[in-house]
């Protein structure tokens, strides 16, 4: 029987809900394991978790500074799409949209996923054209893109302004049927605990000061909860990742970390039941299941390691809904926060082996790392076992950039504040 | 955030453009180093602490500000105009164009 199903909700019901067992246990860090996990985020967990499940590897240690969830994955605002131009990355989201379609089952855990669609507004004839070519695109690989017309997109979004009074006038969109929204923090959980019940320490509070060594090789690191060797130690830490390679010598890396923010409004009855982006500037909403509208915009446009925004992106992005939402001018706003994001320099992550020998690297998420966390813990934990890359993440090295192989879906660029 | 321009005085980050970290060396036109190009181009210090960066008053002067920001606090602990910079001016002295 499952841990978590309708029988055992009886069951514990009827005895008190006294038997539950923790999601995860709070072991102290062994001296050592086969490998460590640098960084309790969705990836990092979905990383261990893949590592147990896939490839027997159990013995396993995830290291998080914080507290779980407290990084990105708990930050963001919960699109899951495959909609990308190039093939690389339309193959890798695709494959993690699969992931993503059995994830509550496979972890027992319910992630809330919600296939509600991803609708990209057009508003010229000319960007109607280009989204016609990226759904092409996404078809030619086997990914589901439909154009939709403005009396479509009036049908699905009524309290969208389609009239041609608009600030920007709505001419079309690009509607992914089988994109939507999960529940962040489940995914966080979920992972968890499927790692956790496998065998793998997930220790929390417990911050990575710096690289062992043995010759050449990383051995395993020094913490704020003493020295952890593995024999493969790998780095999952989103907009630490310079910090964190830092310690292990490396000083330079293809990276900006920038912050991004994102809001939340106070609950309504259900108004949008889809994802949706602004063309003429970047704005994103969906509807969360309370009720509330979660909704973002553009990074802060400067390096900033601190985890909150600055007013000027707040502006924009209210302006930018208001266009699009007249209706919500007085409708207000109950929270916003901000996210350190490793935003690369051509808008796609890395997921490797190296840079050093004993390191794998997994980085450079920009901002749509939450939409990667089931394909990424996939592949990294493919590369970590056979200590080489998957197919599906082949193309995602870090020595790209210096090859001349970049993979820039916007084509905007060693730019990372505008990818 | 405010920046305090040299010219302008203090004014809103609004009024300015962010253009990057102000560390990197760009090579010499003609160049054909490919490392240092692609170095140049991709490889970036982001510091959490101070960093040195270039900002432009373009909704001021316009001039180019080499600007020192904490990327933790938003602290500015220094800013000067690009011109009359150490490192450009060494740099055009040794090619003999001042």
């Amino acid at each position: 029987m499952a841990e978590y199903s309708a029988f055992s909700l009886l069951k514990n019901a009827l005895t008190g809900n006294k038997d539950w067992k923790p999601a995860w246990r709070k072991p102290d860090p062994k001296a050592s394991y086969d490998v460590i996990v640098i960084g309790g985020g969705g990836h990092g967990l979905s990383t261990a978790y893949y590592l147990a499940k896939e490839h027997g590897i159990t013995n396993v240690a995830v290291l998080e500074k914080g507290w779980l969830g407290s990084g990105n994955v708990g930050r963001n605002t919960t699109a899951v799409r495959s909609n990308y131009l190039l093939p690389a990355n339309t193959r890798f989201y695709e494959h993690s949209m699969k992931l993503w379609e059995n994830l509550s089952h496979d972890l027992n855990y319910n992630v809330m996923f919600s296939q509600r669609g991803c609708l990209n507004l057009a508003h010229t004839p000319a960007q109607l054209d280009d989204f016609a070519r990226r759904g092409n695109a996404m078809r030619h690989l086997g990914v589901d893109a439909e154009l939709m017309t403005t009396a479509e997109i009036a049908r699905l979004v009524p309290a969208l302004d389609v009239s041609a009074t608009a600030r920007f006038p709505i001419v079309g969109g690009l509607m992914q049927r089988r994109a939507g929204t999960a529940r962040h923090d489940a995914v966080a959980w979920g992972y968890a605990r499927g790692a956790d019940r496998r065998g793998v320490d997930i220790i929390e509070n417990c911050e990575v000061t710096g690289f062992l060594r043995d010759g050449d090789r990383i051995s395993g690191v020094t913490t704020s909860r003493g020295e952890v060797r593995a024999r493969k130690v790998a780095v999952a830490v989103a907009g630490s990742t310079g910090q964190v390679m830092r310690l292990a010598g490396i000083d330079t890396m293809p990276i900006e970390s920038h912050v991004l923010q994102a809001f939340v409004t106070e609950s309504l009855k259900p108004f949008i039941n889809t994802v949706l982006t602004f063309g003429m500037g970047h704005f994103y909403m969906s509807q969360s299941d309370k009720g509330g509208l979660v909704y973002g915009g553009d990074l802060d446009g400067y390096n900033s390691y601190a985890q909150r925004g600055s007013l000027p992106v707040v502006d924009e992005v209210m302006s930018e809904m208001l266009a699009l939402f007249p209706g919500l001018a007085r409708v207000r706003m109950l929270r916003s926060w901000g996210g350190v994001c490793d935003m690369s320099m051509d808008g796609s992550p890395i997921i490797t082996t190296g840079p050093l020998p004993g390191m794998y690297l997994n980085c450079g998420w920009c901002y749509g790392g939450f939409k990667a966390t089931p394909a990424s813990g996939w592949c990294f934990a493919w590369t970590i076992a056979k200590d080489e890359p998957h197919d599906i993440n082949a193309p995602f090295t870090l020595d790209r950039f210096h090859r001349g192989l970049v993979i820039d879906d916007k084509g905007q660029g060693a730019t990372p504040r505008l990818h | 955030m405010l920046i305090t321009c040299p010219y302008c005085g203090p004014r809103d980050v609004i009024e300015f453009t962010y253009q990057g970290d102000g560390n990197r060396e760009r090579p010499q036109p003609a160049s054909q180093d490919l490392d240092a190009w692609n170095t140049y181009v991709y490889d970036r210090l982001n510091p959490a602490g101070d960093h040195n960066e270039i900002w432009q008053h373009s909704g001021g002067c316009r001039a180019h500000l080499r600007v020192v920001r904490n990327t933790l606090t938003h602290e500015i602990s220094s800013v000067a105009f690009t011109r009359g910079d150490h490192k450009v001016d060494a740099r055009h002295k040794a090619e003999g164009k001042i």
